[in-house]
């Protein structure tokens, strides 16, 4: 294997498959290896320049590689064989789909002469994966496999990123040909726009200069554009001195410690962010696709705003929400021409935005994130805010699976940089986090990586505890373990008269112990004055951590747009008695249950 | 679309479609290359949309480029959504709404033509007044024996509608039809 970027030369397949991985500038694959990508995992036994991460399974691999791409900026790599492994793949697939996350999946498969046959570990993997893919190719002929390769790195991290599926018969893997190095030309049909037109950027700006009530919700695409929008999105914050909201993809492109800052918006958003995306003038909304968690009833979403909606896909814009300005570009791009016509045409009076300001302090009064704390039981808000206070000023990237504990994590942990924070949005994948931490471990060795997890959905990918030990990833596994998959639970007491079906598991594992199974640590915290000391604890610890910490088992997460209602009709904490949380859903509501 | 909503105690908000329903003819030029057909039909049913009428071929050999005509019904929202997440796959260069655009060239429609086989079997009176009116319908017999005909006829499909209702009573034993190909009319390409 040669060093640096390749020539035209004869190789077989799977030296290939390895040599566009060096020429992609691809460091780590996470993978799982079976009779379909034999030869791949010889040639990558055979070189030392890109360090293959083993998993337990091959979900595990997809959300790992999804972590790192998400930690990183760059493509995620996968491998994994044919038929069980290429179905394994498709969870972590759908979820890079969803959240725009560039991920490149190499799959093994039978050799060409087999397919169709129903032949060993055969499966339709460009069929099944058709759908839940960016691109994908079936490649049967060994001098087209470089150049599939290099388009499918193109097409996975350009214009709104995705996953793509290359997959390789095993015939063509051992099979000789040319290899061709990356080149700049892509094909003819695919050339996302990046760059914004002008005549709807300027109208936009005018539109922006006179509102008296604006604005700005920003989402994923701020991020996926790279650093430098995040920094140009602060710099139109302060040029501009409106406040900002952002959707759970979006948290840290904006600052939480930031003045303008008005917290998440949407179902467990907080009151003043929702209720000012209610009663807005002029609505800006920067990478973010109006996803029905954001919008709640769309009959009554923001009725008196002009809106904006700059998404580098063409198919976002007017898609749920009618857009009175569509911009279609990259993020960084447009808010690069924002600023710079800010600055050379508008005259900015932030007096004139006071009136909107005091009104904002009025919402932020109600303090909707306010809990009770309790002096004998772990809040599970009052443990996520500890865990944010211990980990100031490191060096720290946050995973977490779905459910409460992920809207309490999005809630109560306060994010300033872009790409630290790592959630599954679109597909609300259970048993993401856990993976995806091993991931952002392995792009950053000496980074402090904490999985926050939910008892039941930290034990859909536990296995990769095994893959963490063996690679020496530190992550921490900080569970808020209430006996309960408490957002199914949540939802059963407003929706299914407090019948809790199947919500509570009876028979839980013993987490400490787990975790010295599998050669890692463990932590059991129960009571709130012990819980600093433990957090410390499992920071200091240079191995992964399993904690497990006990809350308050039937704490709910609020405040909440309760089903078929606005923004303004959130139920806050302080509200959600019993009796309010079971009227949540009106009559009209309950009867079609 | 900032419709109307109906509470439907689920976590999902539905709305409720308030636009009236429009048929479109779209033109999509794709790369010939495997699996491309499949792309299209699985987006129209994976996202729900419908498809009255579909043909694919090759149309520039040296390019490997085929043309897709697909006529489709949907609100004006969701043929605008079609459109662009059609030109959202990677092997599609162009996507056409062939009848928004003959609306902007101050036309009612687009040019569209349908090709169909219709094999009719009898004898006597019946066998006479086929041929008739095959005749009359411009339609050309490509097969025939003392006991059948094929009639190979091309036109509107309404035109095609219209001759195989009025075939049914005469013997009629079997249809094929292409499907619809369309452009626009004028001397501007796609």
């Amino acid at each position: 294997m040669s060093n640096g970027q390749s020539e035209r030369r004869e190789m077989t397949g799977a030296e290939m498959v390895v040599q566009a991985l060096i020429d992609n500038g691809v460091e780590h694959v996470f993978g799982y290896p079976g009779g379909a990508v034999l030869p791949i995992y010889d040639e990558i036994f055979q070189q030392d320049q890109v360090n293959h991460i083993l998993v337990r399974h091959e979900q595990g691999a997809g959300h790992a590689a999804e972590g790192y791409a998400r930690s990183t900026g760059k493509a995620g790599v996968m491998l994994v064989t044919s038929g069980p492994g290429a179905t394994n793949a498709v969870t972590p697939l759908q979820d890079a789909l969803m959240d725009s996350i560039p991920l490149v999946c190499i799959t093994g498969q039978v050799p060409t002469s087999l397919i169709g046959s129903d032949g060993f570990q055969e499966c339709d993997t460009v069929g099944i994966t058709r759908p839940c893919t960016k691109h994908n190719w079936l490649v049967k002929d060994v001098n087209n496999l470089a150049k599939t390769l290099h388009e499918a790195f193109h097409i996975a991290t350009t214009g709104r990123p995705g996953p793509v599926v290359v997959d390789i018969p095993k015939d063509v893997q051992f099979a000789k040909g040319i290899y061709v190095p990356p080149q700049t030309a892509p094909r003819t049909s695919y050339h996302p726009k990046v760059q914004g037109d002008l005549d709807r950027i300027k109208p936009a700006v005018e539109l922006m200069a006179g509102a008296k009530k604006p604005i700005l919700y920003t989402g994923g695409g701020v991020i996926n554009s790279g650093p430098e929008a995040s920094h140009l999105l602060r710099e139109l914050v302060e040029l501009t001195g409106f406040p900002i909201t952002s959707t759970l993809m979006g948290l840290g492109s904006y600052p939480a410690s930031g003045k303008n800052w008005l917290g998440m918006l949407g179902m467990h958003g907080t009151f003043e962010a929702n209720m000012a995306m209610h009663d807005c003038d002029v609505m800006v909304c920067i990478g973010a696709r109006f996803d029905d968690r954001i919008t709640g009833r769309l009959d009554a979403f923001s009725p008196n705003s002009k809106k904006i909606h700059i998404d580098i896909d063409p198919s976002s814009i007017n898609k749920n929400v009618r857009a009175d300005i569509g911009i279609i570009g990259d993020c960084g791009r447009v808010l690069e021409d924002m600023v710079r016509l800010w600055r050379a045409t508008v005259k900015s009076d932030k007096k004139a935005l006071h009136p909107w300001w005091e009104q904002i302090a009025r919402w932020r009064a109600r303090d909707s994130l306010a809990y009770k704390t309790n002096p004998d039981v772990i809040m599970p808000q009052y443990a996520i805010e500890r865990l944010f206070e211990l980990t100031k000023g490191k060096d720290t990237y946050i995973t977490t699976e779905v459910g409460q504990h992920q809207m309490w994590a999005a809630q109560y942990f306060h994010f300033d940089e872009p790409n630290r924070w790592m959630t599954s949005g679109g597909l609300g994948t259970m048993g993401y986090g856990l993976p995806a931490a091993l991931g952002v471990q392995i792009a950053h060795p000496d980074a402090l990586v904490i999985d926050i997890a939910g008892d039941a959905s930290v034990q859909m990918t536990i296995q990769e505890m095994s893959a963490a030990v063996q690679h020496n990833a530190p992550i921490k596994i900080f569970i808020l373990n209430n006996q309960y998959m408490g957002m199914v639970r949540q939802w059963q007491q407003l929706l299914h008269g407090n019948r809790l079906s199947h919500s509570y598991t009876e028979a839980m594992p013993d987490f400490v112990k787990l975790a010295e199974a599998y050669g890692g640590h463990g932590i059991r915290c129960e009571k709130p004055g012990e819980l600093d000391d433990a957090i410390r604890e499992m920071i200091s610890i240079n191995k992964p951590v399993l904690f497990d910490c006990h809350v308050a088992a039937l704490a709910n997460c609020f405040p909440m747009i309760p089903s078929g209602k606005a923004h303004n009709e959130m139920l806050l904490p302080d509200e959600a008695t019993d009796e309010a949380v079971a009227n949540a859903i009106d009559a009209k509501g309950r009867e079609l249950v | 679309m900032n419709a109307q909503l109906q509470p439907t105690g689920s976590a999902y908000f539905i709305a409720k479609e308030t636009q009236a329903s429009e048929n479109h003819t779209l033109s999509v030029l794709v790369d010939n290359e495997p699996g491309v057909l499949a792309r299209v039909i699985g987006l129209f049913s994976g996202r729900g949309y419908n498809i009255e009428s579909l043909t694919v071929s090759e149309t520039e050999h040296e390019t490997h480029l085929s043309r897709i005509t697909i006529v489709t019904s949907g609100t004006p929202h969701v043929l605008e959504q079609i459109k662009h997440q059609l030109e959202r796959i990677v092997p599609v260069h162009r996507v056409v709404d062939l009848t928004v655009r003959s609306r902007e060239l101050g036309q009612e429609r687009p040019l569209e033509r349908e090709l169909a086989l219709i094999k009719v079997s009898g004898t006597g009176d019946a066998r006479v007044e086929a041929l008739r009116l095959a005749d009359a319908f411009r339609a050309h017999v490509v097969d025939a024996n003392t006991e059948h005909f094929i009639f190979q006829i091309t036109g509107k499909s309404s035109k095609i509608d219209q001759f195989i209702a009025i075939m049914r009573p005469l013997g009629l034993i079997e249809i094929c039809r292409t499907g619809v190909a369309a452009m626009n009319r004028g001397g501007q390409g796609m």
